[in-house]
């Protein structure tokens, strides 16, 4: 079984983004990169089940700029086969990241692609699931739990009112939630054994694709700032500032 | 042309977060129709024809709709699509299962949560975990939008317009309904809370929520959690309060050993009080906090609850 890994380069979780002060985006110069954390965690489910002897090949696709390689590299270092770049330096939308999916993914026939739910940048929460529209195939979002079983595949799925469990028709697309697994740190010798892994280029024009422009960016602003506020000193305190000041209890 | 509101409900009830984002369809200002699609949904259809703003409710009584699978749910979109230029809804994990596809299905853009309507095509939402506001501009003749439901007071009453019963679409058999856990809580909705007390990975076990909810049922709360509270099992996933959990934005939201990363303070930093009880006092969930107490939860949290009498 093939399986396909859309993965975005976004800014590390743990950087506190600063808006550019033209509006024209957010300060991208100089800031620590990665790969969305909720792909990390679709590489890593692709591996367990290549490990699990399910999967057979497992092919890392990343659309965004030259950089996005080393995206690439280190899903190769944790596991995956090979790559796909398909280089682009605009802001390409998820109906637009869905159709190139598309087109790839009729050309390497997976049974299963694994995206993250939501890309931390735009979160936009949308290109999984506009990729199985597209497709005609299953999907199964949100996923905290993944069981393959012959033709069909079991997915548990993160829902507002608990968990809810489906069960898809080969081939599928799947979302991963936060609790799908705990991502693999790549090992020193697999980071070199990657280096030699093959990665296509390609760009989307290869792909013939009539991307699509109706969505403009008009400008990126700063939210309403939070004041912080004071430090009470006793629970009895506390409980008389909401009572008596705030009114809220 | 029209807007076509599709209903979030379990097939009993309505969810709150409807009204709101009719209040955000009557800003387009096309009429708006709302969509309920279930089975045995008829109180549901009758609740959505008092919201103000509404001119009918088409109901799809079917078994197929019974569980919202997406494959099923975008087609019955799909099936209606030639009589609406908008389809909105809140957001929903319900919604995001199926509005993406219905987007891609028309072949336009959809923007995701929502949180103003500048005018018809021009919306602005949250990204990067809401700490920048992106304004788009939507060209196309059709649009899919979800709404953000804590950006929008409720639509209010009016008398009831007519429901309408419309037709089946056909039945994907790419997925099938296997089973559910849905958590049981006589206590309010996270969502619609008007009080909401969440503990963090300082609460140490799952037993120990026992001190929240003890304020909660003084307090009429919902109880959250953060995202480290849900992973080491103490809570529930749909406890999760944050960027990739729930958005809420209650009265009053109590952080109790929660330390107030980004991706925390992207689900609860639009409540109206933040109360923040952590014994570390550079924890970053006091630079959000109106009122902060540095103390040992173990110890101010039984005391709020002599406190509250
Ligand atoms: C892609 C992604 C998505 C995420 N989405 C979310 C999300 O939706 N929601 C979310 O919450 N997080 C999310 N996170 C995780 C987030 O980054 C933090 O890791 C998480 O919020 C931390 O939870 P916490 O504050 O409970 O734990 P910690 O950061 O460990 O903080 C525990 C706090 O408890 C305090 N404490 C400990 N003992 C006591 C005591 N006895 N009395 C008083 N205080 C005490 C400590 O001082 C500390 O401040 C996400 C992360 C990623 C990468
Ligand atoms: N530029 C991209 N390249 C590869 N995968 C992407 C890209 N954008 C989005 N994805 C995939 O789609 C998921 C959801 O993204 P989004 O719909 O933008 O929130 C991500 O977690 C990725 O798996």
């Amino acid at each position: 079984m093939k399986v396909i890994v859309p993965i975005k380069r976004v800014v590390d979780y743990n950087v506190k983004i600063r808006v550019k002060s033209d509006q024209s985006g957010v300060e991208l110069d100089n800031i620590k990169m990665s790969m969305n954390p909720f792909d990390e965690i679709a590489v890593e489910e692709a591996i367990r089940l290549k490990e699990a002897g399910t999967v057979t090949e497992i092919i890392a696709l990343s659309i965004g700029p030259q950089q996005a390689q080393e995206t690439i590299r280190t899903a190769l270092a944790m596991g995956a086969d090979r790559g796909i770049l398909v280089k682009s330096d605009e802001n390409v939308s998820p109906l637009n990241v869905a159709k190139i999916i598309k087109v790839i993914a009729e050309e390497e026939n997976p049974d299963l692609i694994i995206l993250g739910k939501q890309a931390i940048d735009d979160d936009s929460n949308q290109t999984g699931q506009m990729l199985s529209a597209l497709l005609g195939w299953s999907q199964g979002t949100f996923a905290s739990e993944v069981k393959i079983d012959g033709q069909s595949v079991l997915v548990t799925r993160e829902v507002d009112g608990g968990l809810q469990t489906i069960k898809l028709n080969l081939p599928s697309i799947i979302t991963t939630d936060l609790r799908l697994n705990e991502p693999r740190y790549a090992s020193l010798p697999n980071i070199m054994k990657a280096k030699k892994k093959e990665i296509t280029e390609k760009t989307p024009e290869d792909y013939n694709i009539a991307m699509k422009s109706d969505l403009e960016i008009l400008k990126v602003s700063e939210p309403a700032q939070r004041e912080a506020g004071v430090k009470v000193e006793t629970v009895e305190e506390l409980v008389d500032k909401l009572k008596n000041e705030a009114g809220v209890i | 042309m029209a807007t076509l509101l599709i209903a979030e409900h379990d097939n009993q009830s309505l969810g709150d977060s409807v009204s709101k984002a009719a209040s955000a369809a009557k800003l387009i200002g096309e009429d708006i129709d709302i969509l309920v699609a279930g089975k045995d949904c008829s109180n549901v259809a009758e609740a959505a024809a008092k919201i103000d703003g509404i001119s009918k409710v088409l109901i799809c009584d079917n078994e197929i709709y019974k569980k919202h699978l997406a494959e099923s749910y975008s087609q019955l979109i799909i099936s209606l699509s030639e009589n609406y230029k908008t389809f909105i809804a809140p957001a929903t994990t319900t919604s995001k299962n199926f509005m993406p596809r219905v987007a891609a299905l028309l072949d336009v853009p959809q923007v995701s949560d929502i949180i103003s309507v500048i005018d018809e095509q021009t919306f602005e939402h949250p990204i990067y975990a809401g700490n920048a506001i992106e304004t788009v501009k939507i060209s196309s003749e059709k649009k899919v939008i979800t709404v953000r439901s804590t950006a929008f007071q409720a639509s209010g009453e009016q008398d009831s317009v007519n429901i309408e019963s419309i037709e089946a679409s056909e039945e994907s058999v790419l997925s099938k309904y296997v089973s559910e856990e849905l958590t049981e809580s006589d206590r309010p909705e996270l969502t619609s809370a008007k009080i909401i007390i969440s503990g963090g990975r300082g609460m140490q076990s799952g037993e120990n929520f026992v001190l929240l909810e003890a304020i909660a049922d003084k307090l009429g709360a919902a109880v959250g959690a953060s995202r480290a509270a849900v992973d080491a099992g103490f809570v529930p996933n749909d406890y999760q309060v944050g960027q990739t959990g729930k958005v809420v934005a209650p009265e009053l939201y109590i952080a109790v050993g929660i330390s107030g990363a980004i991706q925390h303070l992207a689900g609860m930093k639009d409540s109206k009080v933040i109360v923040a009880i952590n014994k570390d006092e550079e924890a970053p969930i006091f630079q959000v906090a109106d009122y902060g107490l540095v103390a040992d939860l173990f110890k101010a949290i039984p005391d709020l609850e002599k406190a509250l009498g």
